[in-house]
């Protein structure tokens, strides 16, 4: 008998719709997993009592036979959501008390379906991280280990909470955030799957700004089907953000067994970088022929300016970063540490409440944006990003519908391995993700195999704007083709 | 393109960020260390390219101009380090 929080977010809905269990019994099962799991650190806070109560609430609806499209469905949320009434951190010392008095969009879209809430789940600070390792509230350590090892490995990041806690069953499934592969990297590291939607697909209100013009939220899970189902509660219009569009949502669900017969996928040259692990190709490569054998037509495309991507990122996310984060002064909400003066309370409240990769990145964006600087650095960086973009439309109209390529360089590293004086190592891990976002494409990373150390391996597929369908019946075929992940025993519990 | 000590300092202030003296090499290496990797971006030729200023295509909506919202400063400024009367207290601005 599978343990409750051991089921697929599908397997649960059904569940729970044939009133085999209770939503109250599913939402106990991941509270007691959660209390034994506190090791991995992927939760900042645990609400059990609000999860409880509102299972109670799911309970009653499933009997009288009002069962919303997630009703009972225990999930977590990354920290950067607003949630009413529940402090929300952003993984920061800056919020570190903060309560909002509304709630995030993407969330409250969640609860309206009728989903149950576990907690608030860590992640880098501010978002600004690929290993999880900046949270002011502690490293994410893994469930994955490598073969005949101990030592704790990262979950990625940013959402690296989200991606434990979804590889642990520690929920059904988890919101993330993606603004250079915070979605997608943690999900290849943890063998889960997890799709940034194109930008605007979701609303971003209410959601801790980042870099506004990259930033969107979306759905972390154990399979494809589940990915999708979450995704169409998440998205849809939202008036108060006028970067949201106004588009029907898709029944996501439905395009999961749509098969890929008759479709093109586009293999990109600029992809194979140097250095690249053979474990990766020739994943890339298996991902491709499980992709022909279902009747695509796969073939090489090229993105010339994939290989300026990650440089460009690098100015414009820290030039909006520094320009979203100049909010946090002391004066209307999070930490103050007084100063002799306003200005001086300022400084001291912005040293004392950002970690260090927090403020290199606000330096490196204040600088790109300064006088004399900002044609040099941003402007030019906004210039190739339209070239980038360009790439993919002449892919897409030349009869490209999806393109294949690795998720992440290489597969998940030891926590601290990367804790060299050089921040650009860890920006490598971003190399094959920043793209999507830069040219606003939805992107999703899919499990595919092991790498020879037993850590899991992803591939990504990018596809046309709007058409996330197109994403999950692609990245159906290869789950079924690789298998659903084995994911690690409890060795924790 | 990379910057020196005063340079570092002076973008601290811009950013309204305190360093003390021990940070500012260190920050200094960081910031030099990113500033060489984005020099590469100096090559490409972006001749007659437009900056992105649009992820995707879309006209601004605009909403009609009624009030739905507002009466509640309490919620407002519950969050705030210091408050008077639903105001923001912060030390003396002007002198």
């Amino acid at each position: 008998m599978t343990a409750l929080n051991e089921l697929t977010l599908a397997e649960a809905r059904d569940g729970l719709t044939a009133k085999t269990f209770s939503a109250r019994e599913i939402a106990q099962a991941h509270v007691e997993a959660l209390e034994k799991a506190r090791v991995l650190n992927a939760y900042i806070r645990e609400t059990p009592e609000r999860a409880l109560a509102m299972a109670e609430v799911s309970d009653a609806r499933i009997a009288k036979g009002e069962a919303r499209p997630l009703e009972g469905l225990p999930l977590g949320i990354k920290d950067l959501f607003c949630t009413h009434g529940v402090v929300t951190t952003a993984g920061s010392r800056m919020l570190e008390t903060f309560e909002p008095h509304y709630e995030s969009a993407v969330s409250a879209n969640l609860w309206r379906d009728g989903a149950v809430m576990l907690g608030k789940l860590n992640l880098d600070e501010f978002a600004m991280g690929s290993s999880n390792e900046t949270s002011a509230y502690g490293d994410v350590v893994s469930p994955w280990r490598r073969t005949g090892s101990e030592a704790g490995i990262v979950p990625g990041g940013s959402s690296g909470g989200s991606a434990a806690a979804v590889a642990a069953h520690l929920c059904l499934g988890a919101t993330a955030t993606d603004t250079g592969g915070s979605i997608r990297q943690p999900a290849a590291f943890t063998g889960t799957v997890g799709i940034k939607p194109t930008y605007g697909r979701c609303s971003r209100w209410g959601t801790v700004a980042f870099a506004s013009s990259l930033d969107q939220a979306g759905p972390i899970a154990r399979t494809v089907r589940d990915t999708a189902i979450l995704l169409a509660s998440m998205a849809g219009h939202d008036p108060r953000d006028t970067t949201s569009v106004d588009r029907p949502v898709p029944d996501f669900e439905a395009a999961v067994s749509r098969g890929v017969k008759g479709l093109t996928i586009g293999i990109p040259r600029e992809y194979r970088v140097d250095g690249m692990a053979p474990e990766i190709q020739s994943l890339w490569d298996r991902g491709a022929e499980w992709l022909r054998a279902a009747g695509a037509t796969v073939r090489d495309i090229s993105l010339p300016n994939t290989r300026h991507a990650l440089a460009a990122y690098y100015i414009v996310a820290p030039a909006e970063a520094s320009s979203n984060l100049a909010r946090y002064d002391g004066v209307r909400y999070g930490l103050r540490v007084p100063g002799k003066d306003i200005a001086g309370m300022y400084e001291n409240t912005r040293a004392a409440g950002f970690g260090r990769e927090v403020k290199r990145r606000i330096m490196i964006g204040t600088y790109v944006l300064s006088a004399g600087y900002y044609d040099a650095y941003y402007v030019r960086a906004q210039k190739i990003r339209t070239l980038i973009k360009r790439d993919f439309e002449a892919a897409y109209a030349d009869g490209v519908d999806a393109i294949l390529t690795p998720a992440t360089p290489t597969a998940a590293f030891g926590i601290g391995e990367k804790a060299s004086a050089d921040p650009v190592e860890m920006y490598l891990n971003d190399v094959f993700t920043v793209t999507v976002n830069m040219a606003g494409l939805p992107g999703i990373s899919v499990p595919a195999g092991l790498d020879g150390q037993g850590l899991p391996l992803g591939l990504q597929l990018i596809g046309r704007p709007f058409d996330e369908e197109t994403l999950f019946a692609a990245s159906q075929v290869i789950e079924d083709a690789a298998g659903r992940t084995k994911l690690p025993p409890a060795w924790w519990a | 393109m990379s910057v020196d000590a005063k340079t570092v300092r002076r973008i601290a202030h811009l950013a309204r960020i305190a360093v003390t003296d021990e940070e500012v090499g260190p920050l200094q290496g960081e910031l030099n260390a990113i500033l060489a990797f984005v020099e590469q971006l100096d090559a490409v030729d972006v001749a007659g390219v437009e900056p992105m200023t649009s992820v995707t295509p879309m006209a601004m909506k605009r909403r009609a101009d009624v009030v739905t919202d507002g009466g509640r400063a309490q919620e407002v400024v519950a969050n705030a380090p210091e408050t008077e009367d639903h105001y923001f207290l912060v030390p003396k601005v002007v002198e």
